[in-house]
């Protein structure tokens, strides 16, 4: 006797929990019904971002490298689904790998990045890295996965928390991976993920408010508008790459803080 | 004033005076050779503006004309960026490194040996006290070119695991608070980096920009390599707007910063802004308060207030609110406001007459909406833009004066009750450039500047610049670092090796 598949429903990804879309809206796309997420999905997906901020720059360095490895235990666990979800294992690894990678940067970046001045006069004086906020991400189309993972690695390892708005074209390849982060121990709201129309959301994710940086490795006709946007108010701006792996990705989304103190007895 | 006290031991001392008045020391003048007219510096030498367009700058403690200057149009700019554009391809860019940072050590060492003309100049033409322009804004922007010189050829030491290479030409647009120190801010790091540059000081100050062409002639920079056009703001535009430029950086108003972000969205050039802020200064309970009113008078008083990291929002913790402000309110009646090029002055005139109504309109919404308002007593000169220094106590978070940057001597006093709330206060802005810490205890300090929302934070001292550390804003004070390594990031492209 065949055995009928349990399939499954792709929702959103927001604030650690799988809600559909608030609008009731779904798309069909790679063969799926797939979540079509609203602007007022997206403001609660920022909402939820921006409170989740504290929790995830205040934790030390050691705990979000080990978050980040533990989402690379949970991809290797669910290769076979990922793999279904993007151009194959081939791609699957390399996102892994990109993964662990990153993992590896997060309490290494204040020494590679920051740096002790040598001021001229009695002051102590350092600069540390700093997350910049809620970055917002619109994913590349290709490679799906890797191209999710190489944009959410550097923001996410930073500090950041982020709204991700997935592909058009490949969104499942976002849903499995929203899958993975989910219980990877990601503490729920540092990691959101928007399926839906690239076009209906990513306006109102360049000129919110609340979102302090943009990658925009996805867009493409409408890249200048979206940064036109996001100069309302002075957004760290970058049009990623989609498979770049380089510590200046991460730098991309940290600020640098300059502390002076005097020194003297 | 030499009202006097019946002497009270004996009667074979002299009378001792209630005050002392200072006797007027004002520096010479005459050091500085300002020229009717000045052109654009183009190609290596100055031009009449292809506009036909001037206009004139002030003194602005006497409101009196110092010269005519031009106001570059869309052409002007072209040339300009033309020049640049042939001496990066020329020149600069095929000059080993190491013969680049002589060139930069050159106009250090020019700019020590010119710092009292250089002072005096940025005086006359700013407004602002002899003291600041020559203890703070000469040494350090030679200090700048020095430092940057000596990057020249190390630069594949400053990126691990990347190339690093110029970007090409930069514009870059400076204001009137710094301009000598802005321009050095601008230039020493871009030509390290390789980069030809043009510069368009602010509309108000740029006489040191135009005396800095005559540095740049006389250590031989080759020509084109720096540019310099002047003129408001359209000519800024003109330069934003320029395709042949591959890189903005501009310091300036979080206005002007952002209608630039638009200007150049979509073109793929680079950009770093330096923009406004409204920096909180936090004063605890346990802090040294001599030390601090010192501080938050150098904070908010330093150059009339004309700082973008400017103390302007003092926080003091509720228990020593009032002798904090007793404190301040006496030593502020030892400020000597006048003129400018006095070397006992330690408040100058304000930059221009635009400058001096944004800052009485602001002020007065302060009156308007109930905050109480104290100025010392000071006779202000009758003539040129001049503006007490000022304090508000009783100030709201909601108040305008405790949200805008006023960019003036004027500070808000607010209270607080625990480190949380001071936190929560201080980052209700949408700026975030700078901020200050005082208290005697280390862990506190620590944890304030890190969770303080700024990108320079000042712990128990307050506005303190050197060219080896990196400055620059967290939020709507931009993006980008000047100054210290961070500072070379902006122009240079960082190729995978």
């Amino acid at each position: 006797m065949r055995r009928v598949q349990v399939r499954k429903t792709h929702k959103l990804f927001i604030g650690g929990a799988f809600p559909r879309s608030e609008s009731g809206r779904t798309l069909v796309v790679e063969g799926a019904n797939v979540a079509r997420a609203s602007r007022k999905d997206l403001r609660d997906a920022v909402r939820i971002a921006r409170q989740a901020g504290a929790g995830w720059s205040g934790a030390t360095a050691y705990n979000r490298g080990q978050v980040l490895y533990r989402l690379a235990e949970m991809m290797e666990a669910r290769r076979g689904a990922l793999a279904a979800a993007c151009r194959g294992k081939d791609e699957v690894d390399r996102a892994i790998d990109r993964v662990v990678w990153y993992a590896g940067w997060a309490d290494k970046l204040a020494q590679v990045i920051g740096s002790a001045n040598a001021v001229a006069g009695p002051y102590f004086n350092f600069t540390v890295p700093e997350p910049t906020g809620v970055v917002g991400i619109v994913a590349p189309a290709e490679p799906a996965l890797l191209g999710l993972v190489s944009r959410l690695a550097p923001p996410l390892v930073g500090g950041n928390t982020v709204v991700v708005i997935a592909s058009d074209a490949h969104p499942i390849a976002a849903v499995e991976l929203a899958e993975c982060v989910a219980t990877a121990d990601v503490p729920p709201g540092v990691v959101n993920i928007l399926t839906g129309l690239r076009g209906e959301l990513a306006p109102w994710l360049a000129g919110h408010m609340d979102v302090a940086g943009l990658d925009l490795a996805g867009a493409d006709g409408d890249a200048a508008e979206l940064e036109r946007l996001g100069a309302e108010n002075v957004k760290r701006i970058v049009r990623g790459k989609a498979d770049e792996q380089s510590p200046y990705e991460i730098a991309a989304f940290l600020e640098l803080k300059t502390v002076w103190h005097p020194v003297g007895f | 004033m030499t009202e006097t006290k019946t002497p009270a031991r004996g009667a074979d001392r002299a009378p001792i005076p209630a005050s002392w008045d200072y006797a007027p020391a004002p520096e010479a003048r005459d050091i500085v050779k300002i020229a009717d007219r000045y052109g654009l510096f183009i190609g290596g030498k100055l031009v009449e503006p292809l506009s036909r367009q001037r206009y004139t700058t002030l003194d602005p403690s006497r409101e009196e004309p110092l010269a005519e200057i031009a106001q570059a149009g869309k052409a002007d700019v072209a040339k300009a960026v033309r020049a640049a554009r042939d001496a990066y391809t020329k020149t600069w860019s095929k000059l080993r490194p190491s013969e680049r940072a002589k060139y930069l050590f050159r106009i250090a060492r020019i700019l020590q040996e010119r710092s009292r003309e250089l002072a005096v100049l940025e005086s006359l033409n700013g407004g602002k006290p002899i003291r600041e322009s020559r203890d703070v804004d000469l040494p350090l922007a030679a200090a700048h070119f020095f430092y940057y010189a000596g990057w020249a050829d190390k630069l594949e030491y400053a990126f691990p695991g990347r190339t690093p290479r110029p970007i090409g030409v930069a514009g870059q647009i400076i204001p009137w608070n710094f301009p000598l120190l802005m321009l050095a801010w601008k230039i020493a790091p871009a030509l390290a980096a390789g980069n030809t540059v043009v510069l368009k000081p602010a509309e108000t100050t740029p006489l040191t920009a135009l005396v800095f062409c005559d540095v740049v002639r006389q250590a031989e920079l080759p020509p084109g390599v720096v540019n310099v056009v002047t003129g408001d703001g359209r000519t800024g535009a003109e330069l934003v707007a320029s395709d042949g430029v591959d890189k903005i950086a501009f310091t300036g108003s979080t206005e002007v910063g952002k209608a630039i972000q638009r200007a150049v969205a979509g073109s793929g050039k680079r950009l770093t802004l330096e923009l406004g802020g409204k920096a909180a200064n936090i004063v605890f309970d346990d802090a040294p308060l001599d030390q601090a009113v010192e501080g938050i008078v150098n904070g908010i008083y330093f150059n009339q207030g004309h700082v973008c990291c400017a103390g302007s929002r003092l926080f003091v913790q509720e228990s020593i609110a009032d002798a904090v402000i007793t404190k301040l309110k006496r030593r502020m009646s030892t400020l000597r406001v006048g003129d400018p090029l006095d070397k006992n002055t330690d408040v100058g005139a304000i930059n221009s007459k635009t400058q001096l109504d944004k800052i009485r309109a602001l002020v007065e919404s302060g009156v308007a909406e109930g905050a109480e308002i104290y100025q010392p007593p000071c006779r202000l000169p009758e003539r040129g833009y001049w503006f007490a220094p000022t304090v508000f106590t009783n100030v709201a978070q909601s108040y305008r004066i405790a949200q805008e940057e006023i960019f003036g001597p004027v500070l808000s006093v607010l209270t607080f009750r625990t480190p949380e709330e001071a936190v929560e206060k201080a980052n209700n802005t949408p700026y975030g450039l700078s901020a200050g810490v005082w208290t005697e205890k280390g862990s506190r300090i620590l944890a304030m500047a890190a969770r303080l929302r700024a990108g320079v934070v000042w712990a128990n001292t307050y506005n303190r610049f050197d060219p080896a550390s990196p400055f620059g804003g967290y939020k709507e004070s931009g993006f980008g670092r000047e100054g210290g390594l961070h500072g070379l990031e902006p122009y240079l492209r960082l190729e995978p090796r």
